[in-house]
């Protein structure tokens, strides 16, 4: 009857997190497990405060309310004198590296191969030595399906291609949870199948992911969970056949149906 | 003329009788319009006239220019011009760099005091910088180091640090400075925002990111406005004059002022500032080429190299 702890204890836990754009409260008290090797949708309206609260787990954007825990430890912050300060800035950059990030705009860096993006932060934060960071550089590329496009620069890649560079840049610093912040939304439509591949053969691996999202066939076909946003909180979660199919909240049936999902 | 039109005839004509699979088989020419050949005939007028104005006109007197040309006088002027430059350059960029980082720093005094530097440096004539640092010494007798009010802890007398020499540098350089500050700021707020936060993303600390990421970026940017401002700095020695130093210009002002060939000696200046900026030119476009990895090539000096070649061409 012994359960197993580990995937009990969740990898990542915010708790009552809220973030304020002066009035605007574009995150508002979101509390959210993620287990170890989970794949978690965030699916919602624009402007529902989705992309926000992915930006706050790995401190792109500072929280002003709440808590984030990674393993059991709280990051981003640390208590000081019975009050919570930011961490230093290079305790926040070590917090960083269990994190990967894969953004709607790819953010390569346009005077690099797509092999130097992959390589230069392994040898610049990590260290490594050129060889080692290469051989790290080809293996992630050949996961992406890029094997034979190592030596060429972003403006000579598709943006499919582009996204799947990004994928691995990610991939190649090792991070324990993989954040996707609309991954295909700045691609034209015949190149989405590509990088949700990519996308759906990492969670097969059993990475963990958190991916905001408008593909809901992909978040029903790959998630574990889907959690619904509107106005800064969450308004519905659960496996994707129940939340797609049979929504609860008249805002939620009001979504679906308008991308079709239900 | 007549033969072009009857050519022109014979075009249409043949259009007619070919067919389809002919046409489509020709190949295709840029179209020689008239602005092309009136183009031509300006280059060819222009030509001639600055050969009757620069050649055949003695009032430019050459031989005293080339006689004066390579002389040790000038090219001891020229030599202390290159030397001002390269030195005014060297620390006017580097302080130009911390400008920029103070002025974008989160922290108010930094920001304030860079703010009140480029205010204050655009707001001085250079002529008047210079005449400042020269004779700083009647404002601040000894240089020091202390509390304000307070004790000091070492001290020179001002006179011996600023001679004329480090006057003119510590002048242009700090107008340098203020000026190249502004122009990296610039290309900092120029780059995406996603290429601070893919750095952030992957835990780069921020001067190496600057290093290896975002500054080659910003270079691309900004090398045009910087080398501008590194050309300028080659005249604006020559305000040098005021404080007594002797770079090129205050060499040749001085030889005239004797021999009263004041237009061969402007010559014989303009020509070496001329090699200098070609020089400074071709390091630019050097630059432009390393920094451009990555980028589609564009060459907007250059739009229709292929048309006019052939336009050339087919006329003779």
């Amino acid at each position: 009857m012994t359960t197993n702890l580990k995937s009990e204890t969740p990898l990542l836990q915010l708790v009552g997190v809220s973030k304020h754009f002066g009035a605007l409260k574009a995150v508002d008290d979101v509390s959210l497990d993620i287990r170890s090797g989970s794949v978690t949708c965030l699916v919602g309206p624009s402007g529902s405060g989705k992309s926000t609260l992915l930006r706050t787990v790995n401190m792109m954007e500072e929280i002003n309310e709440g808590a984030i825990f990674f393993e059991g430890k709280m990051i981003g912050h640390e208590v000081h004198n019975g009050h919570r300060v930011p961490v230093s800035k290079s305790v926040a950059r070590k917090q960083t590296l269990n994190f990967g990030m894969v953004f709607q705009h790819f953010n390569l860096f346009p005077h690099y191969t797509a092999l130097e993006n992959v390589t230069a932060a392994p040898m610049i934060v990590k260290g490594l030595r050129k060889k080692d960071a290469e051989a790290i550089g080809r293996r992630v590329l050949e996961r992406v399906g890029l094997g034979s496009r190592m030596d060429h620069y972003p403006s000579e890649l598709s943006g499919g291609q582009q996204q799947r560079v990004a994928i691995a840049r990610a991939l190649a610093m090792e991070p324990k949870v993989l954040l996707f912040d609309e991954p295909t939304s700045a691609l034209d439509p015949e190149l989405v199948a590509e990088v949700l591949a990519v996308m759906k053969g990492l969670a097969e691996q059993g990475s963990t992911m958190m991916i905001v999202t408008h593909e809901m066939r992909f978040a029903e076909d790959v998630a574990d969970e889907v959690v619904m946003m509107d106005a800064g909180r969450i308004i519905e979660r659960g496996v994707p056949q129940e939340i797609l199919h049979n929504p609860t909240t008249p805002r939620a049936k009001k979504f679906f149906a308008s991308v079709g999902a239900l | 003329m007549s033969s072009l039109l009857a050519k022109r005839r014979t075009t249409q004509a043949s259009t007619a009788s070919r067919t389809p699979t002919d046409l489509a088989g020709l190949k295709i020419r840029p179209r020689i319009g008239v602005a092309q050949w009136l183009s031509i005939a300006l280059a060819v007028y222009l030509g001639l006239a600055s050969i009757q104005f620069f050649v055949f006109n003695d009032n430019w007197k050459w031989d005293v220019v080339f006689s004066y040309l390579f002389s040790q006088i000038i090219i001891n002027g020229l030599l202390n011009t290159i030397y001002l430059t390269l030195l005014t350059t060297f620390f006017g960029l580097i302080l130009g760099v911390f400008t920029a980082w103070a002025r974008m720093s989160p922290l108010v005094v930094l920001r304030t005091i860079a703010i009140l530097y480029i205010w204050l440096m655009r707001a001085m004539p250079p002529l008047v910088m210079l005449l400042f640092v020269f004779f700083f010494g009647a404002l601040a007798p000894t240089l020091g180091i202390g509390i304000p009010f307070g004790p000091t802890f070492a001290s020179v007398p001002a006179n011996e640090v600023i001679s004329r020499f480090s006057a003119a540098i510590i002048g242009l350089s700090i107008y340098l400075g203020a000026y190249s500050a502004e122009i990296f700021r610039g290309g900092i707020l120029a780059l995406p925002s996603g290429q601070f936060e893919a750095c952030k993303s992957l835990g780069l600390p921020p001067f190496k990111a600057y290093q290896k990421i975002l500054g080659p970026q910003l270079i691309r940017v900004i090398i045009p406005s910087l080398a501008n401002d590194v050309i300028t700095i080659f005249k604006s020695t020559s305000l040098v004059s005021v404080i007594g130093y002797t770079e090129l210009l205050t060499t040749v002002q001085t030889i005239y002022a004797r021999n009263f060939e004041t237009i061969p000696l402007l010559v014989v200046a303009v020509i070496w500032y001329l090699v200098l900026t070609s020089i400074a030119m071709f390091g630019q476009a050097r630059l432009e080429k390393r920094f451009g990895r990555g980028f589609a090539r564009r060459n907007p000096s250059d739009p229709k190299p292929a048309a006019l070649e052939n336009a050339g061409k087919e006329n003779l």
